[in-house]
């Protein structure tokens, strides 16, 4: 097993426990965590790949994972601000089932 | 143009918060024109390519038009150009000057969405999609519109995640993620299928097909009425847009499987929403419900797979923007109206605001698919669609869905016309919001008379083409 696997493994792994974390808390500071270390896994696997695609080092998949970041940085921003807005309004931090009605 | 022109209205919106409410209006009315202007060179040259900067596709952004996504700026240019004058009439100016450069972005994001060749463009327009349609609904402000905004931004990111995932995998296979280059190489292995698997799901999450649609209603149903129109009508479009394009164009439809399997949970989703829908009581949750009951219709074409079916499908997804959108509106007035939005207590609302009543009714028509709306041509093409391969299973369910639909509408218009039980204070309904929704429901019933035409303008450089060719090739193999 050479070095771009083992990365691309943890990738997944990192991804499969975000997405757990994601499902199982209900705390939303956690779940907005969750989804960050699922971006980490992503952009991981983005790279790790990458060098097995061809050759060289590929330059594409960096430029990828770097706008990424900046997408996962303003998503989280947004998803903060709005957990303490939710926070102000309902008094906390989680989501509540809605009744149908 | 398109993607340039609403990104410096966003940005003068913010700036010039005064002047918010023409600013708006006028970059509306440009990116209307600019649409129609591509319409034109498309009709004289055929699709088109453009590459951003010059740098050309492997490396390069690349810009690409043919009939589909030609078909889905101008349903979004009409679309946004009534809402924005609904807005400009609904919100009061403090809410404009956050209503404004949110929509104008949303707007930058969907136009680039369609306009994108490659699928790492696509991934960050629908980002960007998301995150303004996620501040949209929390423009409504109360714990349940937060609420709902949150549910629907970590909904909308899990989504993305998974999309991004799957593209890793075809980077990783083919070394390129242009959706031409990669239908040139596609080849099925089990990476691809993999990659197909993750990025399916993540956009069924973010279009809300059944099961995967808990958290559209409470979304569409808490934000204000001008951005439930929006996200009705549009933004989940968006998603499918994208899923079409992957099915057509980068994975050859010649296994059939999953195209039963997305088949199928379309045909749960229309009897599901349906009932769901019947047995809601508050007017905006209904039309919610019905949205996830009509998107059920646009995936019955992936098991049939053929041009004319892909055909019904677009046709259906026109008319139910523009149907949706007005019914929301209609709603949005409703609830000014009344104050609340219980379908049980609608006081007489066909007498007092006619023209409402009368653009729910139109849109009514086009949803349920009565003769002459638009709804009925793309229903009638996936119907006969359906009789012509001999699959009479998704007919029925079809036509039990449309009995629904009329089920659900008959019941809102029934009470609308009878005195409730409890009399309200009535607030004013401006002219201008009834108008917009009416003009809404009128466009939607004129796009079944102007049929012919549409058809034509869906067949510039042959999107469905190619999936045809492969079902063919599939069968002669």
């Amino acid at each position: 097993m050479n070095n771009a696997y083992l990365y691309a493994l943890t990738g997944i792994v990192l991804f499969t426990l975000g997405l757990y974390a994601l499902i199982i808390y209900s705390h939303l500071l956690r779940k907005i965590l969750a989804i960050n270390i699922m971006a980490s896994g992503v952009f991981l696997q983005l790279v790790a790949l990458s060098t097995r695609a061809r050759p060289l080092l590929d330059a594409v998949p960096h430029a990828m994972v770097i706008t990424g970041i900046v997408v996962a940085v303003s998503a989280t921003a947004l998803a903060l601000a709005l957990m303490l807005r939710l926070r102000d309004a309902s008094g906390s931090a989680e989501l509540i089932e809605e009744s149908t009605e | 143009m398109l993607i340039v022109l609403p990104l410096i209205g966003t940005l003068l919106c913010f700036l010039l918060p005064r002047q918010v409410k023409a600013l708006g209006l006028m970059t509306a009315l440009a990116i209307a024109a600019s649409a129609v202007a591509l319409l034109w060179q498309l009709l004289q040259q055929g699709a088109m390519r453009y590459s951003v900067g010059g740098w050309g596709a492997p490396l390069g952004i690349d810009l690409y038009a043919d009939g589909l996504s030609l078909l889905m700026l101008l349903i979004t240019a009409t679309v946004g150009l009534a809402i924005s004058i609904y807005a400009n009439a609904a919100f009061k100016l403090d809410k404009l000057v956050h209503f404004w450069p949110l929509w104008l972005l949303l707007w930058t994001a969907l136009n680039a969405l369609f306009l994108s060749a490659d699928l790492f463009n696509l991934y960050v327009s629908l980002e960007l999609l998301g995150l303004s349609a996620v501040a949209l609904v929390a423009l409504a402000g109360g714990s349940a519109a937060l609420g709902a905004a949150m549910r629907y931004l970590l909904v909308s990111l899990l989504g993305s995640m998974l999309y991004l995932l799957g593209l890793a995998l075809l980077y990783h296979s083919f070394a390129s993620v242009d959706i031409a280059i990669l239908a040139q190489r596609m080849e099925s292995t089990p990476a691809v299928w993999a990659a197909m698997a993750l990025m399916t799901v993540g956009l069924l999450l973010k279009t809300a097909l059944f099961p995967l649609h808990f958290w559209l209603p409470p979304a569409h149903a808490n934000a204000p009425a001008a951005v439930s129109a929006l996200l009705s009508a549009l933004v989940v479009k968006g998603s499918f847009y994208i899923l079409l394009r992957l099915w057509l164009e980068v994975f050859p439809l010649s296994h059939a499987a999953p195209g039963q399997l997305l088949g199928l949970l379309g045909a749960a989703a229309i009897l599901w929403g349906g009932v769901q829908a019947l047995r809601q009581t508050r007017l905006k949750m209904l039309i919610a419900y019905s949205t996830v009951s009509q998107l059920g219709y646009l995936f019955i074409a992936f098991p049939l797979a053929t041009t004319m079916a892909w055909k019904g499908a677009m046709y259906l997804l026109l008319s139910h923007a523009l149907a949706k959108s007005a019914m929301f509106l209609a709603a949005g007035n409703l609830l000014l109206f009344g104050g609340h939005d219980r379908i049980t207590q609608l006081d007489r609302v066909a007498q007092r605001l006619p023209l409402t009543l009368a653009a729910f009714a139109l849109a009514g028509v086009s949803i349920i698919g009565l003769p002459i709306s638009g709804g009925f041509i793309g229903k009638w093409l996936l119907l006969t669609a359906a009789m012509q391969s001999g699959e009479w299973g998704w007919a029925v369910v079809m036509i039990l869905g449309s009995l629904l639909a009329a089920a659900y509408i008959f019941k809102v218009i029934g009470y609308a016309f009878t005195q409730a039980e409890v009399t309200h204070e009535a607030c004013e309904v401006s002219k201008t919001m009834g108008a917009t929704a009416f003009v809404l429901a009128l466009a939607a019933i004129v796009l079944g008379l102007i049929a012919p035409w549409l058809l034509a303008l869906m067949d510039i450089a042959e999107p469905f083409a190619m999936s045809s060719a492969a079902l063919n090739a599939g069968a002669a193999a």
